[in-house]
This record gives structure tokens, C-alpha cells and sequence, in this order.
């Protein structure tokens, strides 16, 4: 079964986003913040990745940035998922190596569709 | 509404646009009358139903437009559209390269997501600044479709449906919440509305015709009809592009359907095996 790591400060959209994926038959892990994130990544890399961009202590793009130097790093793809829905943010994205980007709020049709986008369904 | 009422209101959206009410969806019918209701000023469905027995045309244009479904989305069914960009449009490239021009249309363009989708697959060839000239044609019956297919601004919602996000910031432009379509994509669509059981004189000479999850609402009869006013513009060598659920067989024999692609079918069987050989 595929898995993703769902990273995101608010616990209800990680329960809803983990509700849609496991329907989608993904295993689901969650993660509050990029530190947090971080250290499950390094103990066991996902497929996917669903980033929040404002969290504390670490936030989704220096958590972005510092991934993709880890070793196995490139391998996740990685989908933005985030209230932060203006072309300057979807741009330092994109260049800091996430794959896809979803601007909140977000439904089941938008996360499919950007699942699809990325090879995953 | 009464069984008198439903029949008398399936009656008036066939004649006028060939579509085949679902009587099984009561629901879905009230659903698309109330918005027109309140439009016209009725208190109530029935009191809309009366009013069209009186035979009121622009109460009768209404509803028949309010009943067309109009979901859709950038790229729906990518198949279709890898179909047409792998297959055809190389075709048509090569058979054009003296003329240079293309004319596509889309047949049933809903607020425009189908022919600004072909647009980008044409920008994306490049053929406007290699001196092509592009005709693309997309009409619908709804004349507030085709008005918002002009508009060309697209929610947050539809936006994130079908686009991949380099798609989105390479081709739209971003207004408060909503993203417009680029200037030259916009350009490149010329929107009308029409009605597809309407005389097809006003265009020949197409190279493709989308066509997609129209069909499906339609009786045999009609269906065939499309069809065979379909081939007689198309050239010689066009490509029709239907909807996933929609066939030809036993409708139309000018369409010859492509094994390895479902959705894709050539008119006449030389450009039938040109296909399958590039497939």
C-alpha cells in the first residue's frame, strides 16, 4: 500500500485529508510540523507527501528545502497543500522542488485531480 | 410536479435541444428549474409550468438552457486530449504544413474548459508563432456558458480540477480569488451559442470536432442526426472526439472507431490506420 505523510498544523484537515486518502487506498501517517515531518521522513521515507506551508517551528518550505538535500530526499512527491494561494508562493514551490500544489480549501475532487496530475491514482 | 407536468416539460427541452429529460430524476429537474424560477419571478415550480404552457419563448429558452449539464473541467478525460495531441494534431501538422491553418470545434464548451484546454495543447505546439492560423470554435446552448466562456475567469474550485500547476501559472492570470485565461489563449477561441439540432452551414471545413458527453443525453435518432451533420463538415481526413461513454456503432458508418484509442474517431478508414500505425 502506498503511503503519505499528511503535515499540517490543524488537526482537522489532517483528519479530513487522512479520511480521503485512505479512501484512496493510501496508508496515512500525520505530522504537526516540518520538524515533525522531518523526522519521519528520516525514519521511513513516504511516497507522498501533503505539506501545509504555515506551521511552527518549521514551516512547509524550509521543511521543502531541507528534504530534498536528505538522502532518498527527491523521491517523495510532494503536493503544497495551503491557504498561501498567490503565483509568488506557488513559484518558490515549484522551485524548491514540490511537485504539485493545492490552494485551500480544498475538496476530494481537487486532491484526486492533483493526485492524478502527479501519477498517483 | 405532476406526470402531465413532467411530460409537458420534457416535451419542450426535446424539441428544443433534443435532450431526453431523466424521468427517474425528479429532483435533479426541480433542482435546475428553481434558480429559473426565481429568475422569472415565480413563487413556485408549478407556477413556472403554467406560465410555460402559455407559451412564453423566453421562459422556454430558459429552461431549456437551465436543464443542459454543464459540469466540466480543464483537460476532463485527459486521454482524449493526449489522444489528440499525440495523434492527431502531428497528422494534421504535416497534412496543413502548405495551408497552415487549422479549424477545431468544440461542439459543447460549458463555461469554455474544453476549447481553452485545446488551446493550450495548441500554444504548446507553437503553431501560432510558426505563422499557423488557428480557428477554434466552441459553442454551447447556453448562452450564459458561452458568455462565461468568454469571461474566461475560473474559480479557485474549477481551476484546481484537470490543471496541472505549472499549467495554471504559465496560462492564467491571478484577479482576487479567481485566475483568468492568458490574452493569447483567449484570442485564440471564438465563442457562440448554438444549438446542435440547428443547420451546421456556418461551419465547414473542420479538421476536428470535440463533441463529448453531449451525445449521451440524446435519443437514437437524434444521436445519428449529429452525427452524419458532423461528417459532412469535417474534411476528408478530420478526427471526431467523443465523450468516454459514447460510441458511433450502429449511429453513424463515416466514423471509424480506434482500438487503442476509445475516445478518438477518424473519418474514413485511411486516416483510421494512419492512426493506429502512429498509436
Amino acid at each position: 500500500m502506498r503511503n503519505c505523510l499528511v503535515v499540517d498544523d490543524s488537526r482537522v484537515i489532517r483528519k479530513v485529508a487522512c479520511r480521503i486518502l485512505q479512501d484512496l487506498k493510501f496508508a496515512t501517517d500525520e505530522a504537526e510540523d516540518g520538524l515533525a515531518a522531518l523526522a519521519a521522513c528520516r525514519a521511513r521515507m513516504p511516497e507522498l507527501i501533503l505539506l501545509d506551508w504555515n506551521m511552527p517551528n518549521m514551516n512547509g518550505i524550509e521543511f521543502l528545502k531541507t528534504l530534498r538535500r536528505e538522502r532518498d530526499g527527491q523521491r517523495p512527491i510532494v503536493v503544497f497543500c495551503t491557504t498561501e494561494n498567490d503565483v509568488a508562493h506557488i513559484t518558490e514551490a515549484l522551485g524548491a522542488g514540490a511537485n504539485e500544489y493545492i490552494m485551500k480549501p480544498f475538496d476530494r475532487g481537487i486532491l484526486e485531480a492533483k493526485l492524478a496530475e502527479v501519477g498517483l491514482t | 410536479m405532476t406526470d402531465d407536468d413532467f411530460s409537458f416539460l420534457a416535451q419542450i427541452v426535446r424539441r428544443r435541444s433534443g435532450l431526453i429529460l431523466p424521468a427517474h430524476k425528479p429532483r435533479f429537474v426541480t433542482g435546475q428549474l428553481a434558480p429559473v424560477a426565481r429568475r422569472f419571478g415565480f413563487r413556485s415550480i408549478d407556477g413556472l409550468i403554467a406560465e410555460l404552457r402559455h407559451g412564453r419563448d423566453s421562459l422556454a429558452r430558459a429552461v431549456t438552457e437551465a436543464m443542459t449539464t454543464n459540469e466540466s473541467s480543464f483537460f476532463r478525460d485527459k486521454p482524449a486530449f493526449e489522444q489528440f495531441r499525440d495523434l492527431v494534431l502531428p497528422h494534421l501538422i504535416e497534412a496543413r504544413a502548405k495551408a497552415k491553418r487549422l479549424r477545431i470545434w468544440s461542439a459543447a464548451c460549458a463555461a469554455g474548459q474544453e476549447p481553452y484546454s485545446i488551446a493550450m495543447l495548441l500554444d504548446d505546439a507553437g503553431l501560432a508563432a510558426k505563422g499557423w492560423s488557428i480557428d477554434l470554435i466552441a459553442t454551447d446552448l447556453s448562452a450564459e456558458m458561452v458568455a462565461r466562456g468568454e469571461e474566461g475567469l475560473y474559480s479557485h474550485f474549477e481551476i484546481q480540477r484537470g490543471l496541472a500547476i505549472r499549467r495554471l501559472v504559465a496560462n492564467f492570470s491571478q484577479e482576487g480569488g479567481n485566475w483568468r485565461i492568458a490574452e493569447n489563449l483567449r484570442r485564440m477561441v471564438t465563442f457562440r451559442a448554438f444549438n446542435l439540432l440547428d443547420s451546421y452551414g456556418w461551419l465547414d471545413d473542420l479538421d476536428v470536432v470535440f463533441c463529448r458527453n453531449v451525445l449521451i443525453y440524446f435519443d437514437a435518432k437524434t444521436k445519428a442526426s449529429v452525427l452524419d451533420k458532423i461528417a459532412e463538415i469535417l474534411q476528408p481526413d478530420g478526427a471526431l472526439v467523443l465523450g468516454h461513454a459514447e460510441l458511433v456503432r450502429g449511429l453513424s458508418d463515416a466514423f471509424v472507431p480506434l482500438d487503442h484509442a476509445p475516445m478518438l474517431f477518424a473519418k474514413g478508414k485511411a486516416v483510421a490506420q494512419r492512426y493506429a500505425a502512429a498509436g
